[in-house]
């Protein structure tokens, strides 16, 4: 059996409830990682925080914390046992375009969850980060922030408000010794689109988002990975149509 | 919530059911409140329609997460959809195996309690029942109940089919091992007499099966290899395999069949070239111990993906019986002689079998005997053939593998437990709540 390192890491991870953040956990677990679970659902995520426990041998505490509650950042951080060295945030709220085109409240929740929220917690992380010179920063957006569809720009606009800012993030502190990566999962086959019809080779499975996120966050250092790679060239195609031919799609 | 087709992995018969899906635990007591005529599904390995509900069936892959392990005592609390091909991907780096395992690790632990299932090493170590310390059930009103050996509860639910409600978490105590590989030793028997004296001088190995050419015929008719297995300790592996690691390195099984094979790829002279070929190899290999890893060992067929579409669209029927040790061998050789003469039988597999353990438990002190077949008209008549020398052997088949038993020859094989079962079912209420497309077609 390996001998585990002299300090082991620990990565806060930010919506333990959904099936990538549980796949997620239990990558950086069976790579020697302290794991923190951060959720709404403290009882779900207790459910997840058993399950590593039991196959891991080691504690995993669960700390209460709502996405869209940005005002109550500033003392979530400060109250953790102790600072991460990586924080993965995979929270992220699909809605249903339809309602969310007319409800102005839910649009908020959608865009709350997906990036104000996320996007402020991280930056508030990273300020920490910078000040201690090292640290790594996850923000799992999607490919549906590549360009605003129709069928999905609600939740859309919000991923490319959280990519963008990640980027941003990126520019500021790459001299600084923190490693940003987004992470932009396709479709990806989860309780967040269960009953939707995916389309086989385009749709991954939670455990793959998790090995590709802890590949590219601890091992590969790399700063933007898709999940399945061969998006980045269906994105590069839908990019590259002309506004005035896309605004025509049925997308 | 949604209608879909579904079949076990025989892919005969298929059937419409609504298909319900719980996430978690506390999903499960609203669904039995809510539905009549209910199943729950693991991973859907049962051959027949044993997981095929005939109105709704309730898929329990969800309640997939572990709840606890002890490491002093190899004790695990799981839930009932995990697998143990999880178990083992999680314990096994940490010197622990599943006590019982069957012929492939892609059961969820509720499904491998219902049916019970055997290993190479039931002569020994009984079912996979017999390892279970104790398992959390809900009864069809919704209410869970936790029961353990020596209750009538856990007795009917060990091998019980899942018709006495659905299984949301068991504890399991899992055996240690020092190495991932398996001591494993061959003998080749020229026919039926010489696999079952082998088989008999087996039953103070750990782990024992016969391979059985189902196609010789004559002299050569059950001519078999015999394998015999201990888990490898770390001496084992310094002498057999110096230097070897003591886990296997794990192979991600890239071969899979992609697509359903045409209906006669498997015909008289495939399987028979194939079974010629696979009994000279193992006669060529036969002697001295080998280390062979814990995945081929115990689970060849798995390394393949999507088996099941070897035998093409139509599907294929098991047959697995068991027979009293007293009149094994004539019933034995009486069906390889029908079944060399009549089909192919690509997989045929002996093993010594002890008594069962729950109440409906398929084994009992004898030998059983596993054949697959193409699910051709011809064929079911063949199968209907080969019940009747079960019947009049005394012995019984094996619900997990059934599509197609009449109820007379389930009657004649499980009577009277089936009556006490029945009872059972009405006192917890489960007869009309909790069914399949098993327990109709047997009257359960």
């Amino acid at each position: 059996m390996t001998q585990s390192p002299p300090t082991r890491k620990v990565m806060l991870l930010v919506g333990a409830t959904s099936d990538i953040g549980h796949a997620t956990a239990l990558a950086y677990a069976q790579g020697g990682w302290d794991v923190i679970l951060a959720a709404r659902d403290v009882g779900g995520a207790g459910r997840n925080a058993t399950d590593l426990t039991a196959r891991t041998g080691r504690p995993v505490p669960v700390v209460a914390l709502d996405i869209t509650d940005t005002a109550a950042f500033r003392d979530f951080v400060r109250d953790l046992p102790r600072l991460p060295d990586t924080v993965v945030s995979v929270v992220g709220l699909l809605g249903e375009q339809e309602r969310a085109q007319s409800d102005l409240a839910d649009a908020t929740r959608v865009m709350r969850a997906n990036f104000e929220g996320p996007a402020l917690l991280l930056g508030l992380f990273a300020e920490h980060f910078a000040a201690r010179g090292s640290g790594t920063l996850v923000g799992v957006s999607s490919v549906a922030g590549e360009r605003g569809r129709a069928s999905n720009y609600v939740y859309g606009a919000a991923k490319a408000g959280f990519t963008a800012f990640l980027s941003g993030l990126r520019n500021r502190l790459a001299a600084r010794g923190v490693h940003v990566l987004t992470v932009k999962p396709g479709f990806v086959r989860t309780r967040m689109t269960a009953g939707m019809p995916l389309p086989k080779p385009l749709t991954a499975e939670a455990a793959e988002v998790a090995a590709a996120l802890f590949r590219g966050a601890e091992v590969a250092r790399r700063d933007v990975v898709y999940v399945r790679p061969v998006w980045a060239l269906v994105m590069g195609v839908i990019r590259a149509i002309p506004e005035p031919v896309f605004k025509r799609l049925k997308l | 919530m949604s209608t879909v087709e579904l079949a076990g992995w025989g892919r005969y018969p298929r059937r419409a059911t609504r298909l319900l899906t719980a996430r978690s635990p506390g999903d499960v007591a609203p669904i039995h409140r809510a539905e009549a005529g209910l199943i729950a599904r693991g991973n859907g390995r049962a051959y027949g329609d044993a997981a095929l509900g005939c109105t709704a069936t309730l898929a329990l892959r969800g309640l997939d997460r572990m709840i606890a392990f002890d490491p002093e005592t190899g004790h695990l609390a799981v839930e009932a959809g995990v697998l143990l091909a999880d178990i083992i991907d999680a314990f096994l780096p940490r010197g622990f195996f599943p006590a019982v395992v069957p012929g492939t690790r892609f059961v969820t632990v509720g499904g491998a309690i219902a049916a019970d299932v055997h290993g190479k090493n039931h002569h020994g170590a009984g079912g996979f029942g017999a390892h279970v310390l104790d398992l959390t059930l809900a009864l069809p009103d919704g209410t869970p109940r936790t029961c353990g050996p020596g209750t009538d509860l856990f007795a009917a639910t060990v091998g019980g089919m899942g018709l006495t409600g659905t299984i949301l978490r068991a504890t399991l105590a899992l055996r240690r091992v020092e190495t991932g590989w398996i001591r494993q030793s061959t003998i080749a028997a020229p026919d039926l007499d010489a696999a079952l004296a082998a088989l008999e001088a087996a039953d103070r190995s750990t782990y024992a099966v016969a391979w059985i050419d189902g196609l010789a015929r004559g002299a050569a008719r059950g001519r078999a290899l015999i394998h015999r297995g201990e888990h490898a300790t770390r001496a084992d592996l310094a002498a057999l395999a110096p230097g070897a690691a003591p886990l296997p390195p794990t192979r991600r099984g890239a071969l899979t069949v992609p697509f359903d094979l045409p209906a006669r790829t498997l015909n008289r002279w495939s399987v028979g070239a194939f079974n010629a070929l696979y009994h000279a190899r193992g006669r060529g290999r036969a002697g001295p111990d080998h280390l062979v890893g814990w995945a081929p060992y115990f689970f060849p067929l798995d390394g393949i993906g999507h088996w099941n579409r070897i035998y093409g669209a139509g599907g294929f029927l098991q047959h697995q019986c068991v027979i009293p040790k007293a009149r094994s061998r004539d019933a034995l050789a009486a069906i390889l002689d029908r079944v060399s003469r009549a089909a192919p039988s690509f997989l045929a597999v002996l093993k010594l079998l002890g008594p069962g353990g729950g109440l409906m438990s398929f084994p009992l002190p004898g030998y059983t005997l596993a054949l697959d077949f193409p699910a051709d008209p011809a064929n079911f008549a063949l199968l209907d053939g080969l019940d009747a020398i079960v019947r009049a052997a005394g012995g019984r088949l094996y619900l997990a593998k059934d599509a197609r038993q009449s109820r007379d020859t389930f009657e004649a094989g499980y009577g009277p437990a089936a009556t006490r079962f029945r009872a059972l079912r009405r006192e917890i209420g489960a007869e009309d709540r909790i069914a399949s497309a098993l327990s109709r077609r047997l009257g359960l």
